[in-house]
């Protein structure tokens, strides 16, 4: 994708409106869902597994364990159904795709916090 | 009708208030130079001739060099003549605020040029079932061209393996989604003909 696609696409998109947050981190997204005619929003809570392409295709991905079963979750960055994301925790982790969070469970599956 | 002339800049995508991810193409659209109006009286039928992108003053031929200094502008790239609503002279400079976002535009553009392709490519034939089962190799073959005999040739229009693209195509009923006034940019639905880069008209 050429500059000036790059920079024209970043402009049909309104920019980026959530915060900073990176792999590692424990978020709370505040997903917005239609039923009919009704809107509610629905809160998705669990560690950011990994950041995925740039500017109008950006995603990343969510994980949680719900009630003992990992549930993985992709939202697009860009779409307007996220309404918020709330940085819960910051994670200290040594790479960008954390992968190896699926292979491990309970004590073994901590991310040790980033302090300031 | 109106049109303008402009240059495929590439796709990307947003998405729109109702959540759903819009695929759009960036067209970077005049502004152009009207360079000839054509009347009933003159011409026999009433036109407007447009000039989009610069050109050398060394590349155009004098004679067109002529017609341009008549508008009084700088050589241009692409001549296009257009169909016009509306009142236009001699030497005005069209954009894209002839458009407005929602409306449905006409984009013809020269698609990307494919090479000698077979019929599974060029045609939509659905090739030969079986890729075993004793079966050589004529995985992509046309088949039959016709009868024996009689009619004891090959009929005229018979698809058939050869050169593909490359061919002046109408990409009928694309929506203005927005437009970018200040970058002289439409961003249209969907895919329009052609490579990035290339001249495309964009009619109404």
């Amino acid at each position: 994708m050429s500059q000036l696609v790059r920079e024209l696409s970043n402009k049909i998109n309104e920019g980026n409106k959530l915060p900073q947050f990176a792999s590692g981190d424990t978020v709370s997204v505040h997903f917005k869902i239609k039923e009919g005619d009704k809107e509610r929003i629905q809160i998705f809570q669990g560690v950011v597994i990994q950041r995925s392409g740039s500017g109008a295709t950006e995603t990343f991905t969510v994980r949680k364990m719900a009630s003992g079963v990992g549930v993985e979750r992709i939202f697009p960055v860009t779409s307007p159904f996220v309404e918020k994301v709330d940085i819960n925790k910051k994670g200290k982790v040594r790479r960008a795709r954390i992968f190896y969070l699926r292979e491990r469970k309970g004590k073994a599956a901590r991310i040790k916090e980033k302090r300031f | 009708m109106s049109g303008i002339i402009g240059k495929k800049l590439g796709m990307t995508s947003f998405f729109d208030q109702n959540g759903k991810n819009i695929p759009c193409t960036l067209v970077q659209a005049g502004p152009c130079v009207v360079t000839q109006v054509k009347t009933v009286d003159q011409d026999g039928y009433s036109a407007v001739q447009l000039g989009y992108g610069e050109a050398k003053e060394k590349n155009t031929p004098k004679a067109l060099m002529g017609h341009f200094k008549k508008a009084k502008t700088t050589p241009k790239r692409k001549v296009v003549e257009f169909e016009f609503d509306g009142d236009v002279k001699l030497g005005d400079t069209v954009d894209i605020s002839i458009f407005e976002e929602g409306e449905f535009v006409d984009v013809v553009g020269t698609s990307k040029g494919k090479g000698f392709q077979g019929v599974v490519k060029r045609h939509g034939f659905a090739g030969v079932g079986d890729a075993t089962h004793g079966q050589h190799n004529r995985l992509r073959a046309p088949g039959s061209v016709g009868a024996a005999s009689y009619p004891a040739r090959v009929f005229k229009g018979m698809k058939m393996a050869g050169r593909m693209g490359g061919v002046r195509l109408k990409a009928l009923n694309s929506r203005v989604m927005k437009i970018l006034q200040e970058d002289n940019v439409l961003v249209l639905k969907g895919a329009i003909p052609g490579p990035k880069g290339s001249i495309v008209t964009i009619e109404k």
